[in-house]
């Protein structure tokens, strides 16, 4: 039979391979993703894990940095290095692999050592969306994380040892505009009506409607009619403790129709009612956090060099003052509920009128700052995305590497008082800070030859870290131990969990869409224990 | 490279000497039982049989890394073919390959990439294969998105253990399954010590229920563009059969896909919805999850640093489930899941249904499906009555269903059912058959008594 063909257009074969994953950052995540250029300084396991999930969902291009020669120890944990690869350069012979899973991906290799590029190129790091570097010294790490930190380029600094996986992130300031919030507060305003709601709220009797109808009023109609009725005898005051709230909840249990025996007749949409009314009792109200993220001082002084970030939050804090009367522009997004389509498609464009109004006002403020600072032009599109975001907008502003490892008093005393607690997290922290110090001073990893020997040495880094953060010795040698018997060991699983978190994390950063780790991650695979700690 | 080299025991402890270091040497976190030697390396490459179940987003990365970790008898099963929605994430496979077995060319590739592996695909349906073939390995890891598979492996490998006179388990039958799971940013793994930890079936609550919207919703008061894609797919498509009355639904076919999203499109113009994307009508057709790279790469890792840890006791497995979201930031949370006492799958023991003496043959059904200690699809019932088997209902096969549905109304006892009987129940579920003992409650007593 003659096969009905629909007009309806096919995805493009890029939909297609990317399908699963446009489903969590969108199409213009994923455009963001295709814009940006990672680095990575050496591809050892760790490095080329790392590489391999962001080469997957399609970054624009990747740089391999690597002055190494494959040895057989590399191929042995190193998927992307193959038996001829030995004696070759690593950058070449890793990216050669990496670049098979993924045509669209554009790569480099440089095969010089990081510090070379430091000294003679440091413009070299400026084009780069994002660094990542694996296995590096820790003098390498405080040049190169103070470079990047001056030029304002965002750096992952990641390690595996054994067991042990870590990686800290470090930026200057990250603005996210989609954070992706695992519950979104609802924003239906019934405390603050805007005129076509109150419209249609008031034109709707719940007593009059015949059985039928009743079962299918909106929840937001049931709630809205509870709480005008508990205003009328409370000075039109808003139910705030719980008592009120549960006030209300009798006003809403007393609208159920009975039937001719006077019990309750099962109406879904008042149990709805029932349910959403703690949340939807939570007044309008401007949060803390946004608040000072609008006054702070990235916002209120704008530049010409300002980022859309900035000119935007400028834009919202002058509709919140004006037209706004103190709250943010409306979110215009109805939850689902038990109703006709018709209540159901009125409600929604009613919240989805009023939440472009708003948003169209905000936008021709951005216009005119944008006209004034003589400065790129931000989209419509952009700026109703902001809106419908700006309830949680997130800022992470970051701290050096640099400092953090020159154990200054902030960094020292957080350290201490996570030693004291004790958390058994922050002495793995001290063993990969000790095992760096370990092999700038004895040009190699602790336990690399034999542990035994190493303990004793290994011991005297720990205590010189420990000291400088004013903390008392480990009562016992286990931990140092256990770090000398990994010898520098690189275990391939330790190396690709943390090579897909870091990957991930990587592509949060340049698609600015969910938080990012706040700064350092810690992986103990042994007792499959992880924690967050914020230098 | 010459054939030799690679064989030579010098190379191999070059090329392994990153796990050597924590093979061969002991520290003060090891498993008491852990002797360090390089007999345990050797164990791993030439005794050790794994078996990955799966050979997609978390199968991929499990077969690389296990081989990276030493093993070599490896053998991974999956049914599935390559599609290109597949190549953002499962890593072995090229365009090329679309259309092949998943299973083979992700043994092609590894075997190829990691000389001395030795890995061996199975393309077809894990049901296909016997007790026979499970038992043979000495670890099992799974790296599915189906729960009902889940369920029947998990149900195979539980079936397969042995119990001595003393009704103790024989530790010998026990072959431990290290599970892993994904779902857009969040992941799960966890390891199950069959008959000694909490196995699929004891945390059968930790799966949420299936989505569904109510029929009426779809067919009346559609608010949602999910609705409206629904009423095509089981209203629409069965009235108008645009294909001929033979031809299904296919959500892999992109004119069906095509078809329902502009039916669809239509349906929420007339009622004013918006936002019917074919984006959204492939998602609900397919009921498609969203998968990245990234996600499955560290659950795939979990696991094998788990299976690693199993093989060569070099440090304590973890207990039991550990919980992973890399949403916001990147969190994870390991705690003891807990053994049923009573569990269908584990315990060994009869399983026992309360039930009221008058309740139907239809509530012994509905309870096999709604009671998340069962959560059964379509559970086939049985009995034995004077040594005879007896078929109460079945219906998977039609012409079963047919002669079995009208015992469906009548009551347990008229069936010949009584307090203590047992009933016999298969679903897809499970590998074998399940033997639920029938109490009933003890109102009834006290009603009848009266
Ligand atoms: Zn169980």
């Amino acid at each position: 039979m003659a096969s009905p063909s629909p007009k309806s257009p096919e995805q493009s074969e890029k939909t297609k391979q990317y399908d699963r994953q446009l489903r969590l950052w969108g199409d213009h995540g994923q455009l963001a993703l295709e814009n940006g250029h990672i680095c990575l300084i050496n591809a050892n396991a760790l490095g080329t894990e790392i590489l391999k999930s962001i080469v997957l969902p399609g970054v624009g291009a990747v740089t391999i940095v690597d002055d190494n020669i494959v040895t057989d120890e590399d191929i042995g944990s190193n998927f992307f290095l193959e038996h001829s690869s030995k004696g070759l350069n690593r950058a070449e012979e890793t990216i050669r692999l990496l670049l098979e899973l993924n045509d669209a991906v554009r790569g480099h290799t440089v095969h010089d050592p990081p510090d070379q590029i430091l000294q003679e190129n440091p413009d070299f790091f400026k084009t780069f969306s994002v660094v990542i570097a694996t296995h590096l010294s820790e003098k390498t790490i405080k040049d190169l994380s103070q470079h990047l930190w001056d030029i304002n380029i965002p750096f992952i600094l990641c390690k595996s040892v054994g067991f042990l996986g870590l990686f800290r992130i470090q930026v200057k300031e990250h603005p996210i505009i989609e954070t992706h919030p695992e519950n979104e507060q609802v924003d239906l305003r019934l405390d603050i009506p805007f005129p076509a709601l109150s419209e249609y709220l008031n034109n709707i009797d719940i007593n009059t409607l015949d059985l039928k109808d009743h079962g299918q009023i909106p929840w937001i109609v049931i709630i809205y009619k509870a709480i005008e009725k508990w205003q009328l005898s409370n000075h039109n005051r808003w139910p705030m403790s719980r008592k009120e709230k549960n006030d209300v909840k009798d006003i809403i249990q007393s609208f159920i129709r009975k039937d001719e025996n006077e019990i309750p007749i099962n109406e879904e949409n008042f149990e709805e009612a029932l349910r959403a009314v703690n949340t939807a009792m939570v007044p309008t109200f401007l949060p803390v956090k946004i608040q000072e993220l609008l006054y702070s001082n990235s916002a209120t002084h704008l530049t010409k060099d300002s980022c859309p970030f900035w000119i935007m939050c400028s834009a919202l804090r002058t509709f919140i003052e004006a037209e706004g009367k103190g709250k943010l522009p409306l979110r215009g997004v109805l939850p689902d509920m038990t109703t006709t389509t018709d209540h159901y498609v009125k409600l929604q464009n009613i919240y989805r009128t009023q939440a472009a109004l708003e948003a169209e006002i905000v936008y021709r403020k951005v216009q005119s700052i944008v006209s004034q600072l003589q400065c790129d032009t931000i989209s419509e599109a952009d700026v109703k995305l902001f809106c419908r975001h700006s309830h949680d907008l997130h800022l992470i502003k970051g701290s050096s590497i640099c400092l953090e490892y020159q154990l200054g008093t902030p960094t020292a005393s957080y350290i201490a008082r996570h030693l004291e607690e004790p958390d058994v997290m922050m002495v793995h922290y001290i063993l990969l800070r000790a095992a760096d110090m370990f092999r700038s001073e004895h040009c190699r990893a602790p336990g690399e030859w034999e542990p035994e020997g190493d303990i004793s040495k290994l011991k005297t880094c720990v205590s010189k870290i420990l000291s400088d953060v004013s903390s008392s010795p480990f009562p016992k040698d286990d931990h140092i131990h256990e770090m000398c018997r990994y010898g520098g060991a690189e275990i391939h699983s330790i190396s690709a969990f943390i090579g897909g978190c870091v990957a991930h994390e990587a592509i949060k950063i340049i698609t600015k869409q969910y938080k990012p780790v706040n700064n350092t991650f810690i992986y103990d695979g042994a007792s499959t224990n992880t924690a967050t700690f914020t230098f | 490279m010459a054939t030799g080299e690679i064989q030579s025991q010098e190379y191999q402890q070059r090329r392994w000497l990153n796990i050597r270091k924590v093979l061969e040497r002991s520290g003060p976190f090891c498993h008491p039982d852990f002797e360090p030697s390089a007999e345990i390396l050797d164990f791993l490459m030439n005794s050790c049989k794994i078996l990955i179940v799966g050979a997609g987003g978390l199968g991929c990365e499990l077969l690389k890394d296990l081989a990276l970790m030493g093993f070599k008898k490896i053998h991974i099963i999956d049914m599935d073919t390559i599609e290109l929605s597949n190549l953002n994430r499962q890593f072995l496979f090229r365009k090329t390959d679309i259309g092949l077995s998943k299973a083979k060319c992700a043994v092609e590739f590894v075997n190829k990439r990691i000389p001395g592996c030795e890995a061996i695909a199975h393309h077809c349906a894990i049901q296909d294969m016997d007790d026979g073939f499970y038992r043979q390995f000495h670890i099992v890891v799974c790296g599915l998105d189906s729960i009902i598979a889940r369920r029947w492996l998990n149900g195979m490998l539980m079936s397969l253990l042995q119990y001595n006179d003393d009704r103790s388990l024989d530790q010998s039958s026990v072959i431990p399954l290290v599970d892993g799971g994904t779902e857009g940013f969040k992941g799960n793994a966890r390891v199950i010590l069959p008959g000694m930890s909490a196995c699929i079936e004891c945390t059968l609550d930790f799966y949420p229920p299936q989505k569904t919207f109510p029929l009426c919703t779809i067919a009346n008061t559609p608010r949602l563009p999910e609705h409206c894609v629904e009423y095509v797919k089981v209203i629409q498509w069965a009235k108008e059969n645009p294909w001929g009355e033979s031809t299904v639904l296919d959500g892999d076919n992109p004119q069906h896909v095509a078809w329902v999203y502009e039916k669809a499109q239509e349906r929420a113009m007339k009622h004013g919805i918006a936002n019917v994307t074919y984006r959204l009508t492939q998602g609900v057709l397919k009921n498609i999850i969203p998968a990245v790279a990234s996600t499955n790469a560290a659950i795939a890792a979990a696991c094998a640093t788990e299976v690693f840890k199993l093989a060569s006791s070099c440090c304590a497995n973890m207990n039991n489930y550990m919980v992973f979201n890399m949403a916001e930031g990147v969190y994870t949370y390991t705690f003891n899941a807990e053994k049923r006492p009573d569990c269908v799958a584990c315990s060994n023991t009869t399983r026992v249904m309360e039930i009221e003496a008058n309740a139907t043959l239809q509530t012994i059904y509905d309870k096999l499906c709604d009671d998340v200690a069962f959560a059964m699809k379509r559970p086939g019932i049985t009995t034995v009555i004077n040594g005879r088997n007896k078929t109460l209902y079945i219906s998977s096969i039609k012409s079963i269903e047919e002669k079995t549905r009208d015992n469906l109304k009548k009551r347990i006892t008229e069936i010949g059912l009584y307090n203590g009987a047992e009933i016999l129940v298969a679903d897809v579920t499970t590998p074998s058959t399940v033997t639920i003992k029938l109490k009933f409650s003890e109102n009834y007593d006290v009603d009848m008594s009266r």
